[in-house]
């Protein structure tokens, strides 16, 4: 045994997030023999278990279960269960209010998802400076600098909520759609109260992407190289390649920008994509078909969903992404960091588009289902907050799911995420020490992807970040933890 | 209770998140729905799966906070701490402590709510509805408690 460890050329260092309840997310840095990173591995538990969960359930229960899988993002869980199941009861296209209806909760939803990780988790790290003090480097210290940043935080947020609530009811578990259309249209009532306050959502939107770009224009250097590289992406896209967070076929391009493959509609997708499973990982790790195992790899999320759309049909964030296209100086833009300015966009684009619909009388209709002749089996594509999502059903005679098959964001996002620990460990690791900076920078490239964890439980524990330092055998030089 | 001694009480809420399709991290959202059946003047019951920012203005919005969560590894059958404001930042939105809200409550609205953490102990976490034997027995323990806590009369617990 002493033999083979002696033998084996690297070492490796450990940073060891512990999850709540199953399983432990970890961070590995692989060092060569030279003391040099050689790679880094960012490990995230996968919804093991879930499509247990599913299986031999009716499948029109199946919208409101999935919701149990994210805290976070219920709502896109939801309603990409939905849109499959749509296709299961044969139904190709929901009634306009039935689809308006959808698009105004998932806009919503994204809305105040977005506000958390803009607000809450990005803001510190960006506005603070990623080496400020923890004791300051939270919201509370950002709110004390930039007060507005507290109440646009909260606000939008809530506007976000009081949307999902107005379209589907109760906030631990929304309702709103069943297969084949929605259980109910918007009331004036709840119109009227959303729309005194979409102008001021859409204005602190404004202001939120005003002050990410004095924090760009202050060190435009370190925003552009942060834990980046150049990668491809991956998105839905409406009609004429514009941007639709809904509904759409999928589209990926390489780094330059050329077309990998678009148009690719959700029933499509194993023609183009592989989901691998490495003996590591819990996680599936999806790549590309045509370009392969190595070089298969693509991010999705905000960036991704600016990068592969044309233009935004709501004018101020159509403004707003070609402001920031000019980043990529007539290509892409590869920066990590920049999924927090594209996050912003989506926000301003989402208030938008919640604006526009509330002034469409469709919301007050009263056709709300369609049906159709069964089919056995249902794929469905959206765009959640941090990304891509898809689900997958197949469904028997006797209506109970058979098979379920998610690739959700963050498990599209995996490789991305490992290369982008790793470019932070080439710039920020010094020699065999665990430095604070070295934790603070690693924890800013995660936050910049915002991975949903084993997210459907949040029992009491702590997660502490563990850095364990290991030699070449495996043996332990030096442990960190930060709490 | 007469009328000018219940605009007196203190006005309370219970905050009960997780959860309940992963077994026992649905005893917060248990106990939220638990108070709000028994229901009672100035007391307010949420459930949610987890701790949100804008949580922070219902926080505000009353003088006594009951943050009820299940506990991996706690007391059985439960525990209760006083809590604090601290403020905190994560590496992922998919975690927000209840330190953190009332620090977030204190700095935006001023609000220095009394807070109270319930962690009654859980014990499986499987994506499976419902409560474990044990847990439910702890459900029922933290409810009495948290009833007589709030002066809410005894009545039999919906769980």
């Amino acid at each position: 045994m002493s033999d083979v460890q002696t033998a084996r050329p690297a070492r490796k260092i450990v940073i060891d997030p512990v999850t709540r309840v199953e399983g432990h997310g970890k961070v590995t840095i692989k060092l060569n023999e030279a003391g040099e990173v050689e790679q880094a591995r960012f490990h995230i538990v996968e919804f093991r278990g879930f499509e247990r969960f599913i299986q031999g359930r009716m499948f029109w229960e199946v919208p409101v279960i999935v919701q149990r899988l994210c805290g976070i993002c219920p709502v896109s869980h939801h309603l990409c269960a939905a849109k499959a199941m749509d296709v299961v009861v044969g139904v190709d296209a929901v009634t306009p209010t039935a689809d308006k209806m959808r698009r105004l909760m998932h806009y919503g939803q994204i809305l105040q998802s977005n506000a958390v990780n803009v607000f809450h988790l990005a803001s510190p790290d960006l506005l603070l400076g990623f080496d400020a003090p923890i004791a300051t480097r939270n919201i509370v210290g950002v709110i004390e600098t930039f007060p507005e940043v507290g109440k646009w935080a909260i606000f939008i947020r809530k506007f976000g909520q009081e949307v999902v609530a107005a379209t589907g009811g109760r906030r631990i578990h929304p309702r709103l759609c069943i297969p084949g259309g929605v259980n109910q249209n918007l009331t004036v009532e709840h119109r009227d109260r959303l729309l005194k306050n979409v102008d001021q959502v859409v204005k602190w939107c404004e202001a939120a992407l005003d002050l990410h770009k004095s924090f760009v224009a202050s060190d435009p250097e370190l925003y552009a190289t942060f834990a980046s590289f150049p990668s491809s992406y991956m998105s839905i896209v409406g009609p004429n390649d514009e941007m639709d967070l809904y509904d759409g076929p999928l589209k990926a391009i390489t780094a330059d920008g050329s077309i990998i493959f678009e148009g690719v509609p959700a029933d499509h997708y194993r023609d183009v994509i592989i989901e691998e499973v490495r003996s590591w990982s819990y996680m599936k790790f999806p790549h590309i078909r045509s370009l392969g195992r190595e070089a298969g790899w693509y991010r999705v999320g905000p960036l991704a969903q600016m990068n592969c759309c044309a233009s935004i049909g709501t004018p101020i964030a159509e403004a707003a992404r070609a402001d920031f296209m000019t980043l990529g100086a007539g290509g892409l833009v590869h920066a990590t960091l920049a999924y927090h300015w594209a996050r912003i966009i989506n926000m301003i684009h989402c208030a938008e588009v919640i604006r526009d619909l509330l002034h469409d009388d469709d919301l007050q209709g009263t056709d709300l289902v369609v049906t159709g002749d069964r089919r056995p089996e249902g794929v469905a594509l959206i765009e959640a907050p941090r990304g891509t999502l898809l689900h997958h059903y197949t469904v028997d005679e006797r209506d109970q799911v058979t098979s379920a098959n998610l690739i959700v964001s963050t498990t599209n996002n995996n490789e991305a995420m490992n290369r982008s620990v790793t470019k932070v460990a080439v710039d920020y690791l010094s020699g065999m020490e665990i430095t604070e900076a070295l934790l603070n920078h690693v924890e800013v490239a995660i936050r910049a992807y915002d991975p949903c964890l084993s997210c459907a439980t949040h029992a009491l524990g702590d997660m502490p970040l563990i850095v364990t330092l290991e030699d070449a055998d495996g043996a332990m030089i030096a442990s960190r933890v930060k709490q | 209770m007469t009328e000018h001694a219940l605009a007196d009480s203190p006005r309370v809420l219970v905050i009960g998140y997780g959860n309940p399709g992963r077994q026992d991290d649905g005893l917060g959202p248990a106990v939220a729905l638990a108070i709000e059946h028994l229901g009672g003047p100035r007391i307010a019951a949420l459930d949610a799966y987890q701790l949100n920012i804008e949580d922070a203005i219902d926080i505000a919005d009353h003088d006594v906070v009951w943050f009820v969560d299940a506990s991996l590894d706690g007391p059985e059958p439960f525990a209760v701490h006083i809590m604090a404001p601290a403020a905190s930042i994560e590496f992922t939105s998919h975690i927000l402590r209840p330190e953190a809200l009332l620090a977030i409550a204190r700095q935006m609205f001023g609000a220095t709510p009394e807070a109270h953490l319930l962690a009654i102990r859980g014990y499986d976490f499987e994506f499976i509805e419902g409560l474990t034997a044990r847990a439910t027995d702890n459900l029922a323990a933290a409810v009495s408690m948290l009833t007589g806590r709030l002066g809410l009369k005894d009545a039999e617990v919906r769980l």
